[in-house]
């Protein structure tokens, strides 16, 4: 049974209480008409199904009702992290024992400045 | 290959059952082989059989990272039907159906398969309706299937609760009466030990950690015990199919999550079929042993743990309940998870890849294990002859791009 952390209610609650609802950080295309079959389908259908740290999007279907973000071990089934929409995980598989902290305020501060109002793929 | 036989029992225990010969062989890899099978589950070894027998390729290596029927094999809760809605799944699963019939005859081997019938209940009036649509597309598919009313379901299982007065009263169901249970691990064993006298090489403990690629080409896989080559290599991995893709260098439409099974202590017989429900979530069997064996849905999350959440079970053991309020003090003895690869349209995936001489099978999701020698078959002709079985082209990787899907999820994205 999770023990989930959700970051805009700020309590841990019971996995029951919420819904995961797959790989996070993929952005929609742009432009949908002007895509390919080929990137059409990527967007839809393929998906990253990693062994290891995944970035998952949950739901806190019967609290909040608000999607967040979960960083999860898939094997060891750890959560690392869970970040609210729009930020980026400070656990990557590039960073399993996290990014540095200088690292982690420059982003912070270089996603401010660029006014991110939607989630952005994994910069890692 | 010592022919199993009566005869060859009563013979045998002249001398206490101690001389029996060994059911394969435990060769060490040599450095070449014609094809290679990356995975030995029931799907490879049965992929491996086939090559050997209906084509001639007997210089086969199977590749196994741990043991025999060691995943999803081993793990299922073994109901073979072939009652799907679209052509095109029917075709594969009622030709798998049909090689199931003659399996242990075949291999030699008793797989144990039982043709005792599967109920698919029906709970709400567009159930009925589904119901209606599924049973009409098999019968012109020339599958077996009848549409029961709830009076007919209670004939087939008295213990089940049919009254108007349950929750999810029973309206009726499907019924194919050639569907039923065969034993898992004969099944993969029974596979191994035919493909082996045929002249295969089952490696386990060998766990793939590359391929080896040159100009788009595979010509061999990395292992823990040396690299092995081949010119034609088919992955059989199901949970693990992506991390061979990435291996690879390419993305397959997949997730991993686990699937729980769960069985009871064991009862006299009381249950003589399979039943299943979408709309309560689960389905029920009885083994020989007479253990129940019960299993409902996915995992939500993706996981490779081989083991599934609590809240899972609690919701599972409740739509058991539900139907057979019998059950309600039947004590549970054993739970454990698989890690199924479930695809966008719940259809697998029989497949070239981006990469020239790499196969992928995989993608069967929750319900793999009735199609073990219906995938083994299409897939080993794909191997041999380089291009897809007409059975397996409509399952290419290309129709994710293409948009011609199968979409299976009425008969397949639940209950299995």
């Amino acid at each position: 049974m999770f023990h989930i952390y959700c970051p805009y209610c700020e309590e841990y609650r019971e996995e029951e209480e919420f819904h995961p609802k797959g790989q996070a950080h993929i952005a929609r295309p742009a432009d949908p008409e002007a895509c390919t079959d080929e990137q059409w389908g990527d967007y839809l259908f393929f998906r990253d199904n990693p062994r290891g740290i995944h970035h998952e999007l949950w739901v806190h279907a019967v609290g909040c009702r608000k999607f967040f973000n979960i960083t999860r071990n898939t094997v060891s089934y750890e959560i690392l992290e869970t970040y609210k929409m729009g930020e980026q995980p400070r656990f990557t598989a590039e960073y399993p024992e996290g990014k540095p902290d200088e690292q982690v305020a420059a982003e912070k501060v270089a996603a401010e400045a660029a006014g991110v109002e939607r989630q952005e793929g994994v910069k890692a | 290959m010592q022919r199993y036989s009566g005869f060859g029992l009563a013979k045998h225990a002249l001398s206490h059952h101690e001389n029996w010969e060994r059911q394969w062989r435990n060769p060490t890899p040599k450095k070449q082989y014609d094809v290679i099978i990356v995975g030995g589950g029931g799907h490879g070894l049965a992929t491996a059989y086939y090559l050997a027998k209906e084509h001639g390729i007997t210089n086969v290596a199977v590749v196994e990272k741990g043991w025999l029927g060691g995943g999803n094999t081993a793990r299922n809760t073994t109901i073979v039907r072939s009652n799907y809605l679209w052509d095109e799944s029917a075709a594969l699963y009622e030709h798998a159906m049909k090689l199931w019939e003659g399996l242990s005859q075949d291999l030699n081997y008793n797989v144990m398969f039982s043709q005792r019938g599967v109920l698919n209940l029906g709970h709400t009036l567009q159930d009925m309706r589904d119901i209606q649509r599924r049973v009409n597309a098999n019968r012109l598919n020339g599958i077996d299937g009848e549409v029961l009313d709830a009076k007919g379901v209670q004939e087939i299982v008295p213990i089940m609760d049919c009254s108007k007065n349950a929750r999810y009263p029973v309206l009726g169901a499907s019924w194919q009466p050639r569907a039923g249970v065969a034993r898992h691990d004969a099944v993969a064993w029974g596979y191994a030990r035919a493909a082996d006298a045929l002249g295969v090489d089952l490696l386990q403990n060998t766990e793939v950690t590359g391929f080896k690629i040159r100009d788009g080409r595979v010509y061999g896989v990395h292992t823990n015990r040396g690299d092995i080559e081949a010119k034609t290599v088919g992955c059989v991995a199901a949970g693990n199919s992506g991390v061979l893709a990435k291996m690879a260098g390419f993305r397959l439409p997949l997730e991993s999550h686990p699937l729980q099974a769960l069985v009871s202590e064991p009862l006299k017989p009381v249950l003589d079929t399979v039943v299943m429900s979408n709309h309560v979530h689960g389905y029920i069997s009885q083994t020989d042993k007479g253990d129940l064996v019960i299993g409902a849905g996915i995992d939500g999350y993706n996981g490779y743990g081989q083991r599934g959440s609590y809240p899972t079970v609690e919701h599972t053991l409740q739509a058991i309940v539900e139907m057979f309020p019998i059950f309600s003090r039947v004590r549970m003895n054993r739970q454990w998870g698989g890690i199924v690869d479930t695809c966008p349209d719940a259809c697998p995936i029989l497949s070239a890849t981006p990469v020239k001489g790499l196969y992928f099978n995989c993608g069967w999701g929750t319900g793999g294990f009735k199609a073990t020698p219906g995938s083994g078959h299409v897939f080993a002709w794909t191997l041999a002859k380089n291009q897809a079985h007409p059975l397996a082209a409509p399952f290419s990787i290309d129709r994710f791009h293409s948009g011609a899907l199968v979409d299976e999820h009425g008969a397949a994205g639940v209950a299995h």
